[in-house]
């Protein structure tokens, strides 16, 4: 199952990296810098995905004082930190060239910082107690408080008036034009594969650190 | 800077990201596993 996972996505990127960079036109407004959304918009799902996973997880290690669950949940964790960091960056780099400003107090903008530093305290708080087990409750905490941003995140664009755009995909349609959505589509699943194997790798070195 | 420059910065930096991540997992599985390694054997 794992070389198979492995490989399945690292072809999905593979495939993902060539839609984006090679046959996806350039956009009539914002040019080649479409590009960019190819990564950004993926990091960002990803980072909800990360975010899902170590509510649920750390929920569960809560309730059930499993470790296995709390494996989950630092995984996830350090994921959502990682995704919504990437995607912070991504935006920056499509927003200098196409807003003028490397950054923005808006909004969406603030929401997702808020995110990355929600996850970046959740895996502090775990490293720097005295007792692991109190780091260890107190990081599944962090974890189920900090999932409740993602529904601000990804609505805060619907709720107030913001520089960024808002969705392209939502109930009411796709806003999107086929060849755009191929690669968005294609990158989005390699993201969402690429967390899946990152989550399993990350929870089993979890494991067999404690096991040591 | 041109257009694709920051296209590749964008990509540059999440290979960095993701790379460095799976990069640290890689050498802590090492570590955990010469450990065991270490305690089987002796």
């Amino acid at each position: 199952m794992r070389p198979f996972a492995v490989g399945a996505t690292a072809a999905l990127l593979s495939v993902g990296l060539f839609l984006a960079l090679w046959v996806s036109p350039p956009d009539s407004y914002q040019g080649e810098y479409v590009r960019i959304l190819y990564v950004h918009v993926p990091a960002a799902l990803a980072a909800y995905g990360a975010a899902a996973v170590a509510c649920g997880a750390s929920a569960l290690y809560l309730w059930r004082r499993d470790l296995r669950w709390d494996f989950v949940g630092r995984a996830g964790a350090e994921l959502a930190a990682l995704f919504s960091g990437l995607t912070l960056l991504t935006g920056m780099l499509w927003g200098k060239p196409v807003w003028g400003v490397w950054w923005a107090w808006d909004a969406r903008l603030v929401t997702t910082a808020v995110l990355f530093l929600l996850y970046v305290g959740c895996l502090l708080v775990r490293d720097l107690a005295d007792d692991p087990e109190r780091g260890r409750r107190l990081s599944a905490a962090v974890a189920v408080l900090a999932f409740l941003d993602v529904p601000v995140v990804h609505y805060s664009v619907v709720w107030f008036r913001t520089l960024h755009q808002g969705p392209s995909i939502s109930l009411q349609g796709v806003k999107l034009a086929p060849e755009f959505l191929l690669p968005l589509a294609v990158n989005t699943l390699a993201y969402l594969a690429l967390l899946g194997v990152l989550l399993a790798e990350r929870a089993r070195l979890a494991s067999l650190e404690v096991e040591r | 800077m041109s257009p694709w420059a920051w296209v590749l910065a964008a990509y540059g930096c999440a290979a960095l990201l993701v790379g460095g991540y799976v990069w640290r997992l890689w050498c802590r599985y090492r570590h955990v596993s010469r450990v065991r390694l270490g305690e089987a054997d002796g």
